[in-house]
């Protein structure tokens, strides 16, 4: 009698305890979730537009979208020309590792033939890698092909942001989604893509 | 003094035991009777705990947790605010301070086997708090939201995008926003002054309690429970007041100097406690040509880039802690102490320190290719020390410790 006592109380125990414990995920959530990014927050990652006429040959510039740097770069055709020289330097050079919005349309990566449109974040840990256009040996690689160049932990990119074999970055710059309209560069929202 | 005392002491006393606490955990508490300086940091994080704590409150008096207003809050405490300088200097040099003294009491741990039996919960908690600490100091450093703060944090948060799947929602969910903004630094705030604090002396209270219940380790790794008085106080301690109490004033008068020179003469230490980069206001689109980790983080920050993969590095430097937590099971050696182990432990303690001090430099400098090299032979004898450790410690014939300390 007595141990069956017991063994009914047992059962009962882990019962209530088993109840309660399922509550504790829902008593978490809005714990959890008040920790998303705020309807706020959300509202301000509106699509940008910028005049690319005045970017010279070989220039980049830097654009904010969602207070995170995008560069824009004008290509050479020589520069261009020179892209498939360095794959075997690359890790993927056709990026298919990552989800590439605009794939094997130009090889800038963009809905242009002449500009890229790229993520200025590495896609290591986060830092804005530094542009470094010229063919020229460089202290972190002696036989430098132009490109980016990540100074927080020595991740190389080329010059449409292609990682090199290697370095800490796993994948690509990221290619935000954008558009053209004659000299106008949209970033942030893809329709009218040819 | 129990019986006799009357009153409202007498009072209070029969419903709080405040004597009983005090002549256990304090007056008469035995603490063995030798032991060097190297005991001594555990009393000085105490105090700055205290004084970390005592600064913190005041300098939210000041400071605004907001996007717009934190950087020029901080200015505004600098110079506006009657005294806030020197509040905030402390609490800087404080934060230092703390990773110093509690790496030199980790390193007294590992020197004279202060986690050997029975004293393996004593070092998890130390462990634990030393985890809480990191935590601590990285939220707080992003508090100012300069230039520093805001790269470091990026990094920081980008490391948990390693994780595979969940990564990058979880990067997204730790800011709560699509960079590092209004919102990230007040959740940061909310943790850095309470939740972590309340953590920390928690955790603080266990470290003391199991401490006290198997007794403080000594530099011969003598156990000193062996040999009892009468009363079963071990023959080789003495009490804690006046004996520690006095050495310890003693101490603290010795890191009030230190303390003080560097609070008043080098706040910023050369760049390695304050990063000049942290007097810029922070700007999203432009990282810093040189971004280093405060010293305190600089090892760890070395061995993250010494692997050439995202995922890898994150792991190398997050069992770089953890190791430390298991330290107690693969220590084999018969002696607790450094003293009376065997020439390969002597050894690997000497590479293992060289090794830490290679990876604190090389942490804070930009990376070249043969320094490259370098953290990755640093970042192996780190390892190799405590992989190996259960070899080394088992071979080697150790010295017999004495009786008696």
């Amino acid at each position: 009698m007595e141990e069956k006592l017991t063994t009914r109380r047992k059962v009962l125990i882990g019962m209530t305890a088993t109840v309660g414990a399922a509550g504790i995920p829902f008593a978490a959530t809005p714990f959890i979730s008040s920790w998303n990014p705020s309807a706020k927050a959300k509202a301000v990652g509106a699509p940008v537009t910028v005049d690319i006429s005045k970017i010279q040959i070989g220039q980049k510039i830097q654009v904010a979208w969602r207070k995170q740097p995008v560069f824009v770069i004008r290509h050479s055709k020589e520069a261009l020309k020179n892209l498939s020289k360095v794959v075997s330097k690359l890790d993927d050079p056709n990026s298919e590792k990552i989800d590439e919005p605009y794939r094997s349309i130009n090889p800038t990566r963009s809905t242009s033939d002449e500009y890229t449109v790229i993520a200025g974040v590495c896609t290591h840990l986060g830092c804005s890698p530094k542009y470094f256009p010229d063919i020229e040996p460089q202290p972190w690689d002696e036989s430098w092909v132009g490109g980016f160049f990540c100074p927080c932990h020595g991740s190389m990119f080329d010059i449409v942001g292609r990682v090199f074999k290697g370095v800490p970055a796993p994948t690509n710059l990221k290619v935000p989604p954008h558009y053209f309209d004659g000299k106008i560069l949209t970033i942030g929202e893809d329709k009218g893509t040819t | 003094m129990t019986e006799k005392s009357s009153g409202i002491f007498q009072w209070i006393n029969k419903r709080l035991p405040i004597v009983n606490t005090y002549e256990r955990h304090l007056s008469k508490h035995p603490v063995p009777k030798k032991v060097n300086f190297w005991y001594m940091f555990g009393a000085l994080a105490s105090v700055v705990l205290i004084l970390q704590i005592v600064t913190g409150i005041w300098l939210m008096f000041g400071y605004e947790n907001t996007e717009e207003g934190a950087f020029a809050s901080i200015e505004y405490i600098m110079r506006d605010v009657d005294g806030g300088w020197i509040i905030r200097y402390m609490h800087t040099t404080g934060a230092s301070m703390f990773f110093a003294v509690v790496y030199l009491h980790m390193f007294r741990g590992l020197l004279y086997g202060s986690y050997h039996q029975p004293r393996e919960l004593v070092w998890i908690f130390g462990c634990t708090i030393f985890l809480a600490m990191m935590a601590e100091g990285f939220l707080g450093y992003v508090l100012p939201y300069g230039q520093m703060s805001y790269w470091g944090a990026q990094v920081i948060i980008s490391l948990f995008g390693a994780i595979p799947y969940i990564g990058e929602s979880l990067e997204l969910w730790i800011r709560g926003d699509y960079y590092i903004s209004g919102a990230t630094i007040s959740r940061f705030f909310a943790l850095h002054v309470v939740a972590l604090p309340l953590i920390l002396i928690a955790l603080v209270f266990m470290h003391l309690v199991a401490l006290h219940e198997v007794g403080a380790g000594n530099p011969e790794g003598v156990d000193i429970e062996k040999y009892l008085d009468d009363d079963g106080v071990p023959l080789d301690s003495v009490p804690f007041f006046p004996y520690k109490v006095l050495n310890a004033l003693v101490a603290i008068g010795i890191f009030g100097i230190v303390f003080s020179v560097i609070m008043f003469f080098f706040p910023e230490g050369g760049g390695y406690f304050l990063e000049y980069a942290n007097f810029e206001e922070a700007n999203p689109l432009s990282t810093p040509d040189h971004i280093a980790p405060v010293w305190y983080y600089s090892p760890f920050y070395a061995m993250l880039r010494a692997v050439p993969d995202k995922l890898g590095g994150f792991v190398v430097m997050a069992s770089a802690v953890a190791i430390l937590f298991v330290v107690p099971w693969l220590d084999r050696s018969k002696a607790a102490s450094i003293r009376y182990k065997g020439p390969l432990s002597k050894i690997a303690m000497v590479l293992f320190v060289m090794s830490v001090f290679l990876l604190a430099w090389l942490g804070t400098v930009p990376v070249t290719e043969l320094r490259k090299t370098l953290s990755v032979i640093g970042t192996i004898v780190y390892f190799a020390f405590f992989l190996l450790m259960p070899i080394y410690t088992s071979i080697e014939k150790s010295k017999p410790v004495p009786d008696r300390l």
